[in-house]
């Protein structure tokens, strides 16, 4: 009898899982959405595909013109490095920023919501020169720019 | 933690909210050491949300590589004169703030 309940709990929760399941694939539900939680992995992860499989669910971005930087040149501090990321791609969801030459690349992840613009700036952490990398994720699709920094003095040491 | 820790403007212009916030907050990576060589363990926000009427404008991820004192803008259309906004953040201690402001 014990074992009959807890079966049908099981059952039940299995189903509710799969009617998720079901959504998600049906593009009704974002994974970010339903999960709603900090993309532990995303941020751990060292390689781009990884990072962006994780995060967007695509592995290879477009290169795109329709993406911009604004990012100096040269960063006389890599603790606090100013960086605008705006795009003028139709229908941007989400927008990543990477420090490419960091120890942790993956530095934020933006979810833009409905009527937002594909702008975001933040002040960010660089370790040493390289790449700032900004992937936008529209209409399922992953475009990407990128824009070359030179750090004077790193932003990740004590 | 005190709502003081973040200060939020919203500037209506041509039909576009230009959103700017400045949050106070150490954002340690876990990766630093102080002067007797002790690992500052992590301590950052992971997550920043920005909401309007019920509709969430904005949700950010961070890791420790967002700079001390994040600073953090964005833009949206539709937003009117006094309508009031609402950002949050939650760090990796589980601590976390919100402060409202009001579109002008």
């Amino acid at each position: 009898m014990e074992t009959d309940v807890k079966r049908r709990i099981l059952l039940k929760g299995s189903m509710a899982a799969g009617a998720l399941g079901v959504a998600v694939a049906a593009g009704l539900l974002t994974p970010t959405r339903v999960i709603a939680a900090w993309p532990d992995k995303a941020f751990a992860a060292k390689a781009m595909p990884d990072m962006l499989l994780e995060l967007m669910g695509g592995e290879n971005p477009e290169e795109s013109a329709d993406i911009k930087i604004k990012a100096p040149d040269i960063a006389e501090n890599g603790a606090v490095v100013p960086v605008t990321i705006s795009t003028t791609i139709a229908g941007a969801q989400s927008i990543a920023v990477i420090a490419m030459n960091n120890p942790a690349p993956l530095v934020a992840s933006y979810d833009l919501g409905e009527g937002v613009e594909g702008f975001v700036s933040t002040r960010i952490k660089m370790g040493k020169s390289g790449d700032v990398v900004a992937v936008v994720k529209a209409d399922g699709k992953l475009y990407s720019a990128k824009k070359g920094v030179k750090v004077t003095i790193g932003g990740c040491g004590g | 933690m005190s709502s003081n820790t973040i200060k939020i403007r919203a500037k209506l212009s041509d039909d576009v909210t230009t959103v700017k916030a400045l949050i106070t907050h150490p954002m340690e990576t876990g990766a630093r050491k102080d002067k007797d060589g002790q690992v500052i363990p992590a301590h950052f926000i992971q997550e920043v949300t920005c909401e309007s009427g019920g509709k969430t404008l904005l949700t950010a991820y961070w890791s420790g590589g967002v700079s001390k004192n994040p600073y953090l803008s964005f833009k949206f259309a539709g937003g009117n004169k006094g309508d009031s906004l609402k950002l949050s953040w939650k760090d990796n201690k589980g601590e976390s703030a919100s402060e409202e402001a009001t579109i002008d």
